[in-house]
Formats: structure tokens, C-alpha cells, sequence
């Protein structure tokens, strides 16, 4: 299928490849900064519809006037090449953002779930999902300044990990260190394909 | 001082709007979904002068704003940081424009992703960021 004003140069410019990544993780675990630190951000809205009938509630002609309040997500990009963009997408961790999961798995390559040692548990539904879906994902653990900090061995069984899964630590607010939680995660998802375990997600 | 609970303010949530306006009150796209990274391209032949945007036109001007915006391949999310628009808001304009066959839509290929070629690039890439 040709594109746009590119028409007569379909035949030789390669389609643009867009490819997603999902930043996953408890609140305040780091997943703005890590997603501020190794992308360009861009400002995004989703809506979120109120549950409970409000004062704003309104019917016209029949159609129905959803109230709903907008909230910024975590998203960036990263250029690699003009027609090969990398996005990240911050995965809202509250209960009422769930909703959006399945979607935003949609089509992605993988996941990076951010942990924090203080509180483990944050993390677990997140490694749950991705696990469940079948999708590659690597754990990081944020090193908080004042975290204690335990041997990967310990983490990862504290976690309940397989041995396949990139368990590493990480700074999110240095770039490098970001960078190389990303890294992990795209050598991983390209390890399982050369084992040639395919991706499930799907709708 | 017990901590505050999920949903209080330190989330980014804004004020009650109706970003959904512009859209008559519809809050579904039609036709098949859009992921966030669908990359969507005005066809050649959509001409925005040519477009009908009167009061009995289907389409508005945000509509108009969505096909100017996407005459170079675009990706949803961009499409919606560019225009200043919320996520669902664009999709559902895009949807209207693609049941006008005023653009295309390509939701990002699994099989791409099942590219090890392209996977490489990528980790090559990012190890020089
Ligand atoms: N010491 C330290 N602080 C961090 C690190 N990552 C994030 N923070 C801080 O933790 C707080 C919460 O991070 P944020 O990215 O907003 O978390 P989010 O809720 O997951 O988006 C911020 O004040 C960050 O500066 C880290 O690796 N080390
Ligand atoms: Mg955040």
C-alpha cells in the first residue's frame, strides 16, 4: 500500500517501522524519570472515564456526553533512523488505568518492569501480566539511594522468576543505565526469537 | 499522617473537561481498533480543499486538522502530541477519515516484530544512545 506524498517512492523507501515499549512498574518506582532520561518525551492525554455518574453527566439527541477527565501518560520516542522510531509508553500502575494494558501490549516488543526493594510487591502484577501474556520482559531494580541492597539471586527468587527472564539493576535517572535496561530488553526478545518462540500477544 | 491513597493528587489527573466534543459525544471509534502506534497517512488523492467541512459535513475541522497532519506517515500517539488532542479523541477522528477513505491506517505488524533484522538494528542503535 503506497503512503501519502511518498507514492512514487513507495517502491524503495522501507514502510516506517514503529515499535513499542512498555514501561511497567509501582508508583514512584521510576518510570517517568527512566522514560525523561533516554527519550525525547512527548506530551500525551488519555482519557479516563468516570465511574460514577456525575453532575456532568449530560444527553443530547440520544448521544451520551461522557464526562471523563484526561490525564498525561509517560511517552517517548527515540529516533533510531527516519523511518525506524522506538516509543516508550509508561504503564499507568493504579487499578482504574487496567483497562489500558491489553492495548498497550498490543504489538509490543517487550516490557521493562521497575522494581523497588523497599517494596517488592509493587512489581508483582506487572511481572504477572507480562508472564501470563507471554510477552519478553526484563525486571530492573531501581537503585533507590536509601534501598538495601541484595544479591540478584535473592531478588530473583524473592520475584519467583524463571532463569530466562534479564534480572538487572539499574539508576533510572542516568541515561546510560536507562539505556541499558532497553538494551537488555530488546537482546532478550531477540534470544527467545532465535529460539524461536513466538510472540502471543494478540487481542 | 497516614499517606494518601491511590487517586489523590499527586497523580496528574486534570480537571473534568469534555475532551469528547469535537467528536459529537462519541467516545468508540467506528470500524477496526487503532493501536497507539498505527501508522496513519492521508492518501494522495485527499485533498482538504476538496473537503467538505459545512455544518452538514460529517467531518469538522478537526478532522481537517488530523488529514494535514498525516500527509507525511504518522503514528497515533504522535498524531495526538502534535495536535494537543487526548489519545481516544484522535483515534476516533482517524476512524471517520478512514471511513472516508481519506486515509490509511497500518497497525504495527507482529511479523515485524518477529524481524530479527530490524530487532538487531534496534539494539544496535540504542547501545549508541
Ligand atoms: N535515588 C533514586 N531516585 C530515583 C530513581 N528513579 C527515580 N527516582 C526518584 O523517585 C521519584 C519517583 O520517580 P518517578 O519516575 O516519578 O516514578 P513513577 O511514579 O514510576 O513515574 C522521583 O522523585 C525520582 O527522582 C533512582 O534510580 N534512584
Ligand atoms: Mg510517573
Amino acid at each position: 500500500m503506497p503512503y501519502g506524498n511518498s507514492d512514487l517512492l513507495a517502491d524503495r523507501v522501507r514502510a516506517p517501522v514503529a515499535i513499542k515499549i512498555l514501561i511497567a512498574g509501582g508508583f514512584g518506582v521510576g518510570k517517568t524519570t527512566l522514560v525523561s532520561a533516554v527519550s525525547e518525551v512527548r506530551p500525551l492525554r488519555t482519557e479516563e472515564r468516570l465511574s460514577e455518574p456525575s453532575a456532568f453527566v449530560d444527553q443530547i439527541d440520544g448521544v451520551e456526553q461522557k464526562s471523563t477527565t484526561t490525564v498525561a501518560m509517560d511517552f517517548g520516542r527515540i529516533s533510531i533512523s527516519e523511518d525506524l522510531v522506538v516509543y516508550l509508553f509508561g504503564t499507568p500502575g493504579q487499578k482504574r488505568f487496567w483497562f489500558m494494558w491489553d492495548e498497550l501490549a498490543y504489538g509490543a516488543l517487550g516490557a521493562v518492569v521497575l522494581a523497588d526493594t523497599r517494596r517488592l510487591a509493587d512489581c508483582f502484577p506487572s511481572v504477572d501480566y507480562f508472564e501470563r501474556r507471554g510477552m519478553p520482559f526484563v525486571v530492573a531494580v531501581n537503585c533507590f539511594d536509601d534501598a538495601r541492597r541484595y544479591p540478584i539471586a535473592t531478588m530473583r527468587t524473592a520475584l519467583n522468576l524463571t532463569a530466562e527472564v534479564p534480572l538487572l539493576l539499574c539508576d533510572a535517572r542516568q541515561r546510560g543505565s536507562s539505556r541499558d535496561v532497553l538494551v537488555a530488553l530488546v537482546e532478550h526478545a531477540v534470544a527467545r526469537l532465535g529460539h524461536g518462540r513466538q510472540f502471543t500477544s494478540s487481542r | 499522617m497516614t499517606p494518601r491513597r491511590d487517586g489523590g493528587s499527586r497523580d496528574s489527573r486534570g480537571p473534568v473537561v469534555r475532551p469528547y466534543a469535537v467528536t459529537s459525544g462519541r467516545t468508540k471509534p467506528s470500524g477496526a481498533a487503532i493501536d497507539m502506534i498505527a501508522v496513519v497517512s492521508a492518501v494522495r488523492s485527499a485533498s482538504v480543499t476538496e473537503l467538505d467541512t459545512g455544518p452538514e459535513s460529517a467531518l469538522g475541522p478537526e478532522h481537517f486538522r488530523v488529514l494535514e497532519a498525516c500527509r507525511l506517515p504518522i503514528a497515533v500517539a504522535d498524531l495526538a502530541a502534535d495536535l494537543d488532542l487526548p489519545i481516544g479523541v484522535v483515534r476516533i477522528l482517524i476512524a471517520d477519515l478512514r471511513e472516508h477513505g481519506l486515509v490509511n491506517v497500518r497497525q504495527p505488524a507482529m511479523s515485524g516484530l518477529a524481524d530479527i533484522a530490524i530487532l538487531k538494528e534496534v539494539a544496535d542503535a540504542l547501545r549508541k544512545l
